[in-house]
């Protein structure tokens, strides 16, 4: 576990990427390769699957360190993470142990799941005693699931194909889907053996267009489709089965049963790219429609009936068993709408949208409101489907977010290095003289702007209501958002989609503020 | 029968002796335990303090500051009251303060540490019946790491910064922990330099016998300095200024007791972190607090409230002093 340590404070004392490129290489080369296959895991953003709750570990520390439990609460809000001031507080390791393995405590913590209190104390104790401070902090931060270290995934696959001498797309494809952290796992990446059959292939992703779409050359080279709001989705035909995987790489074939069944009429070995989409009479439903069916294991008849699924196809993958993606578009898409048009409802192909010119294009993709798209897809023709998000071959031209102006309402404390601050607000708007959450967000402030805020914040609360301070209503903030649906959760009756805080409106008194009436004519149902 | 000592506006103050301990206002007669900012404040009449913090009190407070001196343990009777100061190993010539009437003693610590230092007066345990005490690092979060490691990691941080080509530019507090730093590097590595704030107090420690390895001002270095091979020793304040330009590649550290925690490191943007303390650690002030043997604590600096909540649970008389100590916030420096 040690080495992992090291390899965690290393990659926390550095912001340049090639120095943790240079770190994990290292790290994955001298590995063994069952902690290796965990560091992976771990790195990735996976959590082992075991926990302890704090309230327990809490105990268990204060005891240790024979401390009563207002004193380790205060020495967690002076530290501002849980399982550092726990590090901090166990007394010095008492015994001579040579230590584990990164992939022995993963196993510890993996076989919480199945012990009861006095099981699991017994794990941890035995644990914390052989440790030090270091190994302390990453144990307690992985044993409550709140490890994350500051390296994106394409890091790791970075460090990973150097050390292995892997090219990084094979990398992402053999990290995708399903797969455990074990000494096989590790070994396989390296074996050149096909990729296993159940595995997605990595999605091609874009960036957003920053400048005027007609730099990109002549719209003759160009694909543009709707963007919809939807589930981006890989649908997985091989050896007579089928496999749905998302976007998040969780594998959700039994939700989307219309498209399992449908799936059978797909030719073998094939692999469609597409957007799991409600679809009513004619067209698309609103994204809440969908979220009913999101996160349910098993849909009933009823909702199957209310909220049918489509996959509205983008892209072919694969077709006879080969992978086609180094295909070039035009030729992809020529391909896919065949296995489309075979196969049939409720496999759509995802429309193009012809334009002679891009201003004419210009006007199309403003009306994609009114079409339940969020904006257009730009594809250029001759590309092959990429690895993630490259720039260059895939760009999304979203319409613009609109904004309304709301009030601060409430603040709670943000977590990590934001711990001793208030930086996650509540914002509301004017229903006649009461103000109505409309949305939270914690983001788009500078960190002047948060800490100005903060102090506001603890001069001027009125009520703590568990951890929400409640302010006057004073300070109005312009809140952007990509979206905006009906909603039980928020007071106000609608929630925005990816809200985010522009600007603060010092310029603007509360009254300035918007009311629900603006936010009700912001939202338009689809014709 | 009132207290011996007690807050007033000005300060920690004597009644039966007629002078104020550490006083944040100008009085007539101020003891000052050490010459940090919040402790020794120019404007007073007359000031008593140790032989060793005399040629700090005058840096801060003026040279013509009327300044008479004690010996570590020598007593002086005013009013009635006898006082004395005993080492408190906060900075060189730091004391505690001993106050003695009808049998009654206090002590007052000032900032102190127990820990082993070359560049300080050993600590000195004196024993009372009511013990004022700061409590800067007053959390059982805070246990030093042994200093000669960390000192360790230091110089391999040092090394380091020299094969990467990038200076090492080491912050602590100009008097007292940048001395420290100073005396427990390895200057077998490099050139050292220091910081214009830094020069004065390291030739004040050198003056009275504190053996210092070479230092040379930054702002005399020759033109062709091999900067990436050098330490350079330099107040908190001056990572963000452009005097840090003449580097170029430059790699920043930091010595506190503050470095033990990460969110600290992080809030504060500090590279690298290195847990050096000039104050007791919570394990040592518990131990202080217990070998004194007083019956009555009270608290000053930082987590006042939590040490004294927990000394009263653990049966001792024990209630926070409102005091103007700022000890070392969090946002200082030292």
């Amino acid at each position: 576990m040690k080495r992992f340590v090291r390899l965690f404070e290393a990659l926390d004392g550095t912001t340049a990427t090639k120095e943790k490129i240079a770190l994990l290489r290292a790290y994955f080369e001298e590995a063994e390769p069952e902690d290796a296959a965990w560091a992976v895991w771990l790195l990735s953003g996976n959590k082992p699957k075991g926990s302890a709750n704090r309230t327990r570990l809490a105990a268990w520390a204060s005891e240790e360190a024979g401390i009563a439990g207002w004193l380790f609460d205060e020495c967690r809000s002076a530290v501002g993470d849980f399982a550092e001031t726990i590090a901090l507080l166990l007394p010095k390791a008492c015994g001579s142990e040579t230590g584990f393995t990164l992939a022995e405590n993963a196993a510890k913590i993996e076989s919480l799941a199945v012990l009861d209190e006095t099981g699991q104390r017994e794990v941890v104790l035995s644990a914390w005693r052989g440790m030090d401070g270091a190994e302390r902090l990453v144990f307690n931060k992985l044993v409550t699931g709140a490890f994350r270290v500051g390296v994106s995934r394409d890091l790791v696959v970075r460090g990973l194909s150097e050390a292995l001498g892997v090219p990084r797309d094979e990398v992402v494809h053999r990290l995708m889907g399903d797969w455990r952290p074990t000494a096989e796992f590790f070994s396989s990446l390296t074996d050149g053996a096909p990729s296993p059959l159940d595995r997605p292939y990595p999605f091609c992703l874009a960036h957003p267009i920053a400048g005027d779409p007609a730099e990109l050359g002549a719209i003759e080279g160009w694909q543009a489709e709707w963007k919809w709001d939807g589930i981006r989705a890989q649908v997985i035909r091989r050896n007579g089965t089928t496999a749905i995987w998302s976007r998040g790489e969780e594998l959700v074939t039994d939700r989307y049963p219309e498209i399992e069944q449908a799936s059978r009429l797909l030719p073998e070995g094939c692999v469609l790219d597409g957007e799991l989409l409600p679809w009513g009479e004619g067209g698309p439903m609103p994204f809440n429609q969908l979220q009913r069916r999101i996160g349910r294991k098993t849909v009933g008849a009823k909702l199957l009936a209310e909220i049918p699924v489509v996959l509205m196809a983008y892209d072919l993958l694969e077709s006879d068993g080969q992978d086609c993606r180094p295909l070039p578009l035009s030729e992809r898409r020529d391909r896919l709408a065949a296995v489309v048009n075979e196969a049939g409802h409720p496999f759509l192909l995802s429309p193009t949208v012809a334009a002679g010119s891009w201003e004419e294009l210009g006007a199309l993709q403003r009306s994609a409101l009114g079409r339940g798209a969020e904006g257009l897809m730009l594809k250029r023709l001759d590309s092959p489907y990429g690895v993630g998000r490259r720039r260059g071959a895939w760009w999304k031209w979203k319409l613009q977010p609109r904004s309304v102006d709301a009030v601060l309402m409430y603040a709670l404390r943000g977590s990590g290095s934001r711990a001793s601050l208030f930086t996650d607000y509540a914002f509301g708007v004017w229903k006649g003289h009461e103000l109505v959450t409309i949305a939270k967000a914690y983001s788009g402030l500078t960190n002047a702007e948060i800490r100005e805020v903060d102090a506001y914040i603890r001069a001027n609360t009125l009520e703590k209501i568990g951890p929400a301070r409640t302010v006057p209503p004073e300070l109005v903030f312009e809140i952007g958002f990509e979206g905006i649906q009906k909603s039980t959760r928020h007071k106000s009756g609608y929630a925005v989609r990816f809200p985010r805080i522009l600007r603060w409106r010092r310029d603007k008194r509360p009254e300035d503020a918007d009311t629900l009436e603006t936010v009700a004519s912001l939202f338009e149902p689809l014709e | 029968m009132s207290d011996l000592l007690s807050v007033t506006p000005s300060g920690l103050y004597c009644e039966a002796g007629g002078f104020y301990i550490d006083p944040w206002r100008p009085v007539e007669r101020a003891v000052v335990t050490h010459a940090h900012s919040d402790h020794a404040r120019p404007g007073s009449k007359r000031y008593l303090c140790s032989s060793a913090c005399a040629p700090f009190v005058r840096l801060r407070c003026g040279e013509e500051s009327a300044i008479s001196c004690l010996e570590f343990g020598e007593r002086r009777t005013i009013n009635g009251v006898t006082l004395s100061l005993h080492p408190a190993g906060h900075i060189l010539g730091s004391a505690q303060v001993r106050v003695e009437h009808q049998g009654e003693v206090w002590v007052v610590t000032g900032d102190y540490k127990t820990e082993p230092d070359p560049t300080v007066e050993p600590f000195e345990l004196v024993r009372c019946h009511t013990l004022i005490t700061e409590c800067t690092f007053g959390l059982p979060v805070y246990r030093w790491p042994e200093a000669l490691a960390e000192f360790e990691r230091i110089n391999a941080w040092w090394a380091a910064n020299q094969s990467a080509g990038r200076t090492s530019v080491l912050m602590g507090y100009s008097l007292g922990k940048a001395q420290r730093l100073l005396a427990g590097v390895d200057a077998g590595l490099g050139p050292i330099f220091a910081h214009g704030a830094v020069l004065g107090p390291t030739q004040a420690y050198r003056d009275q016998g504190i053996r210092l390895p070479p230092v040379r001002p930054v702002s005399e270095a020759p033109l062709d300095v091999d900067w990436p091979r050098a330490l350079v020793v330099a107040p908190p304040g001056a990572e963000a200024t452009p005097w840090m330009r003449r580097f170029r590649e430059s790699a920043t550290a930091f010595a506190s007791g503050w470095m033990a925690v990460r969110g600290i490191k992080r809030r504060r943007g500090v590279e690298r972190g290195f847990v050096i303390s000039d104050h007791v650690d919570w394990p040592a002030l518990m131990e202080v607090v217990a070998a004194t043997g007083a019956s009555r604590v009270l608290t000053t600096h930082g987590y006042s409230a939590v040490v004294a909540k927990h000394l009263s649970e653990r049966g001792l008389d024990s209630s926070p002093l409102e005091t103007q100590f700022r000890g070392e916030a969090e946002e200082e420096g030292a």
